[in-house]
């Protein structure tokens, strides 16, 4: 289960549950300035930018129709209220008519593309699908090699060429291989970059045509790793690899650690994307699909006193 | 970086514009402002609030000298608040008294350490004349080991590693061991990226800095972090002092609240800024400077002294004095191009100019460009570049596929060249209050620029630097017409 992972073997146990929101809403209490204060501040350090505000402000607006007078009733108001922007946030991967599945990688730096891929890859072999990667990543120093390590573990073949090649043309002898090798799923890395970098961009964009090349409605799946840990920088990032890419759903990676992927909500407001995955640990195995309920939940047991102590 | 900080911090204190005193009303608004942008940087709620509160009572109390000009009077707070929230003095790094300086890296997976290791180590050497030694002592992830490997060989750094196999404490000992002998002065540790509440990897550690007795350990945070910074930090320097924090990914346009969060919960200084995937983009950090530069004066300072290191002075102000006479040719703009694209790549140095940041925020400038226009310069005659009025259709035309662009592109270059042109010398016949007399505007004076705040509480540098002459300011404005010509 889900939340089960995303708890275990961490510090965060029922009792901080307690002390954070459950304190907050657990004793009756006024809904005054001061709670609404403390409940702006806990969906605030949960990365919901101005989506913090604006439930505030619903809730406000609940309570000055009496449709909620207790603190009791607040915790199934945010849940639904968070849980209604997640509406249609779940989603499947999808898969090419005929022929080979392809599945593009794209995100900034370091925000676990490379694992990630080694994850899905994982996944669907053990699922029985034939899976091809391609190590499009060819400027990070090693990047090649970390990918070509995870599938050898993996024992799933690799599309390659050497650092500093053209991304483009890995792109393309990736596809080729997978069209003549007859593959279900070819899975593309990509080096990570600041979407501020207007050539590599340009780059990311050749890689797609490239694709398209051999396979018109190629890539089936454009996949954003977000690290869960990125704040409401997440938003401009999502919208430019939207633009550039075509991004088709998010891996929300790290979400193992404190923090909570609330900047999905940021995301949501602008681009109707699904999260496909959640990151939950460095492992092979670590990677679940993505759970609405489970992934609100989480934020919602928010330890509000442990952030920004100082 | 921070743009929108100083857009929303812009825009908070022209509500002052006029008034006569701060009162808590009408400080009011810019506070809310203030608020709104450190959230939407992704400054912590808590810290925020507290800079909020600070700022509040230092705007309304003794503090504040007798008001000239309450907008002015409200920046200069917020900046003061900023700059000591950012760290106050500037701070290094630690010495070691006798052997090797150890430096120790630690943070969160894919913060950028094993990058800013070879960063360090190349500027050390190349500032502090280090010969260093990394370390490899990350066996988690798959190829970190390869990774500093292949940037050590790139930098011609030697790298000790042991492969995948035993500890990392015992790998670091002994890489520590083998500086010794070999005579490093400097060895950096590449450790592992964990997350905080991993007990097992922070154990493993708090047993490297119990090993090795680091000098410093360096954290490393991404400046896209949200909220959460503070947490991971806090238990990073819980476990292991922290002496400084390297921001890693400063390149980018997140706001890097982060970066204000992390100095304020842990109390230690951010020393260095990761501004690019190359080893080189390592620069040293400057509170005072930065908090300047979050709210929208600029990053003068650095281009002041990166202009210094480029520019030759006294060329700079034969060429300033040939331009406010108004014989500013195109032989003068290419030579100026090549200074400022030494200063770096266009859209970094201007965005150090005050307002810049904010006015470039969606402009395309890009190094492109750049060369189009260098490029229909070289395709003029040494005669066309030193007169452009010969410049005519013929001209134009040879000009346009001697360079590969259309006829428009020349069209435009030579109008935008001459507007410039005229405005230099409306400049030097004492336009923009003799703005450009005495060949460059004093640092000071920058504040008196059209359509740009007040620039009170600018940092003091020792240098009491001036902008270099010809492309200063009104230049550069220009030089954004031509750079920002239509895509095609
Ligand atoms: N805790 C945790 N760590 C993760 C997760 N996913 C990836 N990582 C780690 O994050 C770091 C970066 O992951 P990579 O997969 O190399 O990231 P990337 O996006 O490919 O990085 P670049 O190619 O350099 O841009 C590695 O140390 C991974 O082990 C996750 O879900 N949880
Ligand atoms: N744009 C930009 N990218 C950076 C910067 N610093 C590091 N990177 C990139 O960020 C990614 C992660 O960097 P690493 O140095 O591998 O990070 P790490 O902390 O060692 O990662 P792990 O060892 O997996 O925890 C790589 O793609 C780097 O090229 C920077 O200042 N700017
Ligand atoms: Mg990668
Ligand atoms: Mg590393």
């Amino acid at each position: 289960m889900v939340l089960g992972r995303i708890f275990s073997g961490l510090a965060r146990t029922r009792e901080r549950f307690a002390s954070g929101l459950g304190r907050l809403l657990g004793i009756n209490r006024q809904l005054d300035e001061d709670f609404l204060d403390e409940l702006e501040e806990i969906l605030y350090t949960a990365d919901l930018g101005s989506t913090g505000t604006e439930i505030v402000d619903e809730l406000k607006e609940a309570y000055r129709k009496k449709e909620i007078s207790e603190s009791a009733a607040v915790l199934p108001f945010l849940r639904s209220q968070l849980l209604d922007r997640l509406h249609g946030c779940e989603g499947t991967l999808a898969q090419a008519q005929s022929g080979p599945t392809v599945i593009l990688v794209v995100g900034v730096n370091g925000s676990g593309k490379t694992t990630s891929i080694a994850k899905l890859a994982a996944r669907l072999h053990k699922a029985g699908h034939k899976v091809i990667l391609g190590a499009g990543d060819t400027f990070r120093a090693a990047a090649v090699e970390q990918l070509s390590l995870w599938a050898d573990r993996l024992g799933i073949p690799i599309i390659k060429q050497d650092t500093g090649a053209d991304p483009a043309a890995v792109a393309y002898d990736a596809v080729s291989a997978a069209v003549s090798r007859n593959v279900d799923y070819l899975i593309l890395d990509t080096a990570g970059r600041l979407h501020t970098q207007k050539n590599l961009m340009a780059e990311l964009a050749k890689v797609v045509r490239v694709l398209r090349k051999q396979i018109p409605d190629a890539p089936h799946e454009t996949l954003q790793v977000l690290d869960a840990t990125t704040g409401q920088n997440a938003i401009r990032q999502a919208k430019e690899f939207s633009q550039t890419a075509g991004v088709t759903g998010m891996i929300l990676a790290k979400m193992d650690g404190t923090a909570k992927g609330g900047a999905v909500f940021g995301i949501r407001r602008e681009l109707p994307l699904p999260v496909k995955f959640i990151g939950v640990g460095e492992g092979i195995e670590d990677m679940e699909p993505f759970a609405a309920e489970d992934f609100v939940d989480a934020i919602l047991s928010f330890d509000g006193e442990s952030a920004g102590k100082r | 970086m921070f743009d929108s900080l100083a857009g929303a911090l812009n825009s908070a204190y022209t509500a002052l514009v006029g008034k006569k005193v701060l009162t808590e009303q009408n400080i009011d608004d810019g506070i809310r402002a203030v608020r709104q942008a450190l959230l939407e940087a992704d400054v912590n709620f808590k810290v925020a609030k507290g800079f909020i509160k600070d700022v509040k009572e230092r705007a309304l109390g003794q503090d504040v000298i007798k008001a000239v000009d309450p907008g002015d009077q409200f920046v200069k707070v917020v900046h003061d608040c900023l700059s000591e929230l950012l760290g106050g003095e500037k701070t290094g790094l630690p010495h070691a008294d006798k052997g090797p300086l150890i430096l120790m890296t630690a943070g969160l997976q894919g913060s950028g350490k094993t990058t800013s290791c070879a960063k360090l180590a190349l500027l050390l050497r190349k500032t502090k004349k280090k010969n260093p030694l990394l370390v490899a002592a990350d066996l988690q992830r798959p190829a970190a080991v390869e990774q500093l490997q292949t940037l050590g060989k790139q930098l011609g750094i030697p790298v000790h590693a042991e492969g995948v196999s035993g500890r990392a404490p015992e790998i670091c000992k002994r890489g520590i061991a083998y500086a010794i002998k070999n005579q490093h002065d400097l060895v950096i540790l590449d450790t592992a990226g964990r997350l905080h509440i991993d007990e097992p990897l922070m154990r493993e550690l708090e047993e490297v800095h119990k090993k090795c007795k680091p000098h410093g350990v360096l954290l490393v945070c991404d400046a896209m972090l949200g909220q959460d910074a503070v947490n991971s930090a806090l238990e990073f320097h819980k476990r292991l002092p922290i002496h400084g924090v390297i921001l890693s990914k400063a390149d980018g346009d997140a706001r890097g609240g982060a970066a204000l969060s992390v100095k304020a919960v842990t109390g230690r200084p951010i020393l260095y800024v990761g501004t690019g995937e190359k080893p080189d983009d390592l620069e040293e950090f400057d509170p005072p400077r930065m908090a300047g530069r979050i709210l929208g004066m600029g990053d003068v300072v650095t281009l002041v002294e990166k202009a210094q290191e480029v520019i030759d002075e006294k060329q700079a102000e034969k060429d300033a004095k040939k331009m406010l006479r108004g014989r500013f040719n195109f032989e003068d703009f290419i030579k100026q191009l090549n200074m400022i694209r030494k200063l770096g790549s266009m859209k970094k140095v201007l965005g150090m100019l005050p307002g810049m940041g904010q006015m470039l925020k969606d402009v395309d400038l890009d190094d492109d460009r750049f060369k189009r226009v260098e490029a229909m310069i070289h395709s003029m005659t040494v005669q066309e570049r030193r007169n452009p009025d010969v410049i005519h259709v013929q001209r134009r035309r040879r000009i346009a596929s001697g360079s590969g662009n259309d006829l428009q592109a020349v069209h435009d270059l030579i109008k935008q060249f001459k507007m410039m042109q005229k405005m230099m010398s409306k400049l030097g016949k004492g336009g923009l209050g003799g703005m450009m007399g005495g060949g460059m505007p004093d640092l000071g004076e920058l504040g008196g620029m059209p359509g740009m705040p007040g620039m009170p509480g600018m940092p003091k540098t020792g240098k009491k630097g001036r902008l270099p002459g010809p492309g200063a300011q009104g230049g550069l404005d220009e030089l954004g017409g031509f750079m920002r010509r239509r895509k095609r």
